[in-house]
């Protein structure tokens, strides 16, 4: 056995079925070994580009739960994972990158195809190992799969020289335990903490639970709603935490933020109770921290400890796993009625729903809505980055937890389509669709190849408003209207391009048209269907907070402003 | 309620220590978070410790409480860190060493020898040919800032200073 092969034997021994990448010059002894795997060996998914294999195991990730592996040669492939990486830590998705390296004999003498991946990696992996010996290999792996998945999840790489593959391994041992004295993940919280936060919760007569993508890695969907149900708070959910609650809940507020419901976020900052859980007061959330939430105490329920106090202080920090803490703090908290409040936010979501203006056009708002209505919301749902992400988050009506894939704290164009081939490889019996802008899928649309050789069927729904809408409207909004780089012209032919492909491509210009081609869509599982809707290019995302100001200055609809 | 970052007057130096795996690239690991949170380094000193395979880092840096307690907490992040201690309530015993070559003629030998002696500052070297010498201090950062002060008079050639090393006085550990 050499290091390659214990290298692939240890990923079996964690579980691995699939792995997404692309070979070369330093990584052909893991091929060497992935070929000699056989029938009911490890998958491999050949990519078409190192970013897609990233984002594909994010996909595969995110959508399960498990561990996605991503592997790729030394220099230029192991840098086209960068931006996969950087995701997945923001992400928090479990990941494991593994990188060809040049030898160690010629590390550090500018080796062809040589990148310090280790250090151009450092700031954006939770960890990262370089094999120094090939009887190493077992525990680092061990190690890698046990971070990755542990605590806050998140991205470990191992860079694995080519002479370490290529060494044989004196005696193969997979590690049953593991234990890294630096590392130590906190699972339950400190008993007085939960007594604290029962005690705020007792005292509040305007709560608003704020749920992040913390409940949706820590499965905690039912705790959350055991909590809500208890003390009659309503929920609201960032971007990554959409489907921790089912939209058609009745103290579901929907997402909050820039581009939030009116009611989550007139809730929020009305709210004389915030309870955080895994979430972490980002930007896109807050806008202005010392407006946001500005009446409200806060507990946060967090894994991480960094989180707490980073961006807002809190007055009961709980730390731990979400689903255990909260589990905890429902039993603890007393029950409540909140009537008066809930019969507030009830106006408030009657008076100023999410909505559109038809107009004769096809509008996006109308496609998403349609997606969800005809799938039933019963499908996994990714999203490229852009308006086309913020009104699938709007519009559609979410029911579990894990089948909403978007890239939220990086905002990474190009992450859909690869994502949702990544899922689609995990669920093969799911229904899988991509909502993505012509911008977007434009960056990663090489996986088409990828789809189409390994018949990984997925439905794209495309809209294309041939620009960069989210750019458009920041330059119509914020710049005067001097739109600057952001025209993408009609082209490619959408059709033309999926039919390249061997795939299915619809082109839909009229709105009496998005039905029956999404039926259509849905006849066809053998391949990937390409929905080319060509939709209102003028349209734009609303409500929205701009970036850095407070609930006081939410456009509500491009000539409406007006406080709840 | 506080903002992201408090009003400059409520910075001030902190000691930390920092116990990590003697592995490569930890150093690269402390210093890159530093430098992607944008967190100051003043001085760094690092050296191995009573237990093996554990190295300490001696870190002062500069920041507000709320700086300060995601320095600590973003340290601990890091899975070769084995334990993050913050001496800004110990009683710290604390030294830096300065090697310092000065100028001097064969007339302003004397008065740099009393200058020398005032700071207990070790003579290593005096060349009198080329008419230097390189004095050593050991001492708290205040008194390798008041030998320089006192040198200031006389022409500093070259000054070498290392980080700042601490234990906590008495039981408890640093």
């Amino acid at each position: 056995m050499n290091g390659a092969e214990a290298l692939l034997e240890s990923l079996r021994r964690e579980g691995v079925d699939v792995i997404f990448g692309i070979s070369g010059g330093q990584a052909l002894p893991i091929y060497d070994a992935l070929a000699k795997e056989g029938a009911g060996g490890i998958r491999n998914i050949l990519t078409r580009h190192e970013q897609g294999a990233a984002h594909m195991a994010e996909g595969y990730a995110k959508s399960t739960g498990k561990v996605g592996v991503c592997l790729a040669t030394s220099g230029p492939g192991a840098t086209n994972l960068v931006t996969g990486i950087a995701d997945a830590i923001l992400d928090s998705v479990p990941m494991v990158a593994i990188t060809g390296q040049v030898p160690t004999t010629f590390i550090g003498t500018d080796a062809f195809q040589e990148a310090d991946i280790m250090g151009i990696t450092m700031p954006i992996v939770k960890h990262s190992f370089q094999v120094r010996s090939p009887d190493e290999v077992a525990d680092i792996v061990k190690k890698a799969f046990f971070l990755a998945r542990s605590g806050r999840p998140g991205p470990v790489l191992i860079d694995m020289p080519r002479d370490m593959s290529i060494a044989p391994v004196k005696s193969y041992r997979f590690p049953e335990e593991v234990s890294i004295r630096g590392y130590v993940p906190r699972v339950s919280p400190d008993p007085a903490g939960v007594e604290a936060a029962a005690a705020l919760i007792a005292a509040a007569e305007k709560p608003v639970i704020y749920a992040g993508g913390g409940v949706i890695i820590a499965g905690a969907q039912a705790e959350l709603l055991s909590l809500a149900e208890k003390i009659n708070a309503p929920v609201t959910t960032t971007l990554m935490g959409r489907g921790a609650i089912p939209d058609r809940h009745p103290l579901a507020l929907h997402m909050l933020g820039m581009h939030g419901t009116a009611y989550a976020n007139w809730a929020v900052g009305e709210s004389d109770l915030l309870i955080a859980v895994g979430a972490r007061f980002d930007d896109r959330v807050t806008g202005d921290l010392k407006k946001f939430a500005p009446h409200a105490k806060v507990i946060h329920l967090e894994v991480d400890p960094a989180e707490v106090n980073k961006n807002r202080a809190a007055q009961a920090a709980l730390m731990g796993d979400a689903k255990e803490t909260l589990a905890l703090l429902a039993q603890a908290a007393p029950k409540k009625d909140n009537s008066p409040w809930l019969e507030k936010i009830s106006r408030w979501k009657r008076d100023q729903p999410l909505r559109y203006h038809k107009n004769g056009q096809i509008k996006p708002q109308q496609v998403v809505e349609e997606i969800s209505r005809i799938t039933g919301g019963d499908i996994i749902l990714a999203s490229d980055v852009g308006q086309h992400q913020m009104w699938a988050a709007q519009f559609f009506q979410f029911n579990h937890p894990r089948q909403w894939l978007t890239s939220g704290g990086l905002g990474t164009m190009g992450f859909g389509f690869p994502a949702a081939i990544g899922a689609k490889v995990a669920n093969p019996d799911k229904e899988v669709w991509v909502i993505t802008g012509d911008g977007s899928f434009q960056m990663n649309l090489q996986e088409l190849a990828t789809s189409a050789v390994y018949g990984i069927p997925i439905k794209i729904a495309l809209f294309n408003n041939k620009s960069l809408g989210m750019v458009k409207q920041w330059q119509e909004l914020f710049y005067d209207k001097r739109y600057q780089g952001i025209h993408l012209e009609n082209v490619p032919d959408y059709v033309k391009l999926a039919e390249a492909y061997g795939l299915a491509g619809i082109k839909i210009t009229d709105p009496a048209q998005v039905v029956p081609a999404l039926e259509k869509a849905r006849q066809i599982n053998d391949r990937t269907v390409l929905l080319d809707f060509h939709v209102d290019p003028n349209e734009h995302v609303y409500p929205m907070i701009p970036g850095g100001q407070s609930v006081a200055e939410m456009r509500l609809q491009p000539d409406e402003r007006r406080d709840g | 309620m506080f903002t992201p970052s408090g009003p400059a007057a409520d910075k001030r130096s902190h000691t930390i220590s920092v116990l990590v795996e003697n592995r490569p690239g930890v150093l690269a690991r402390v210093a890159s978070l530093f430098a992607r949170r944008d967190y100051n380094i003043n001085s760094l000193a690092v050296s191995t410790t009573e237990k093996p395979g554990i190295s300490r880092m001696t870190v002062v840096t500069t920041g507000d409480e709320r700086e300060l307690q995601q320095i600590t907490k973003q340290l601990n992040k890091l899975i070769d860190v084995i334990q993050v201690m913050d001496h800004t309530d110990d009683v710290l015993l604390e030294r830096e060493i300065a090697l310092i070559k000065v100028h001097a003629s064969h007339d302003a030998r004397p008065q740099v020898m009393q200058v020398a002696q005032v700071f207990r500052a070790e003579i290593l070297s005096i060349s009198p040919k080329d008419e230097t010498m390189v004095l050593e201090v050991t001492g708290d950062a205040d008194r390798v800032d008041a030998l320089l002060d006192a040198l200031s008079g006389f022409e500093v050639r070259e000054m070498v200073r290392t980080g700042k090393i601490a234990l906590v006085r008495g039981a408890k550990q640093t």
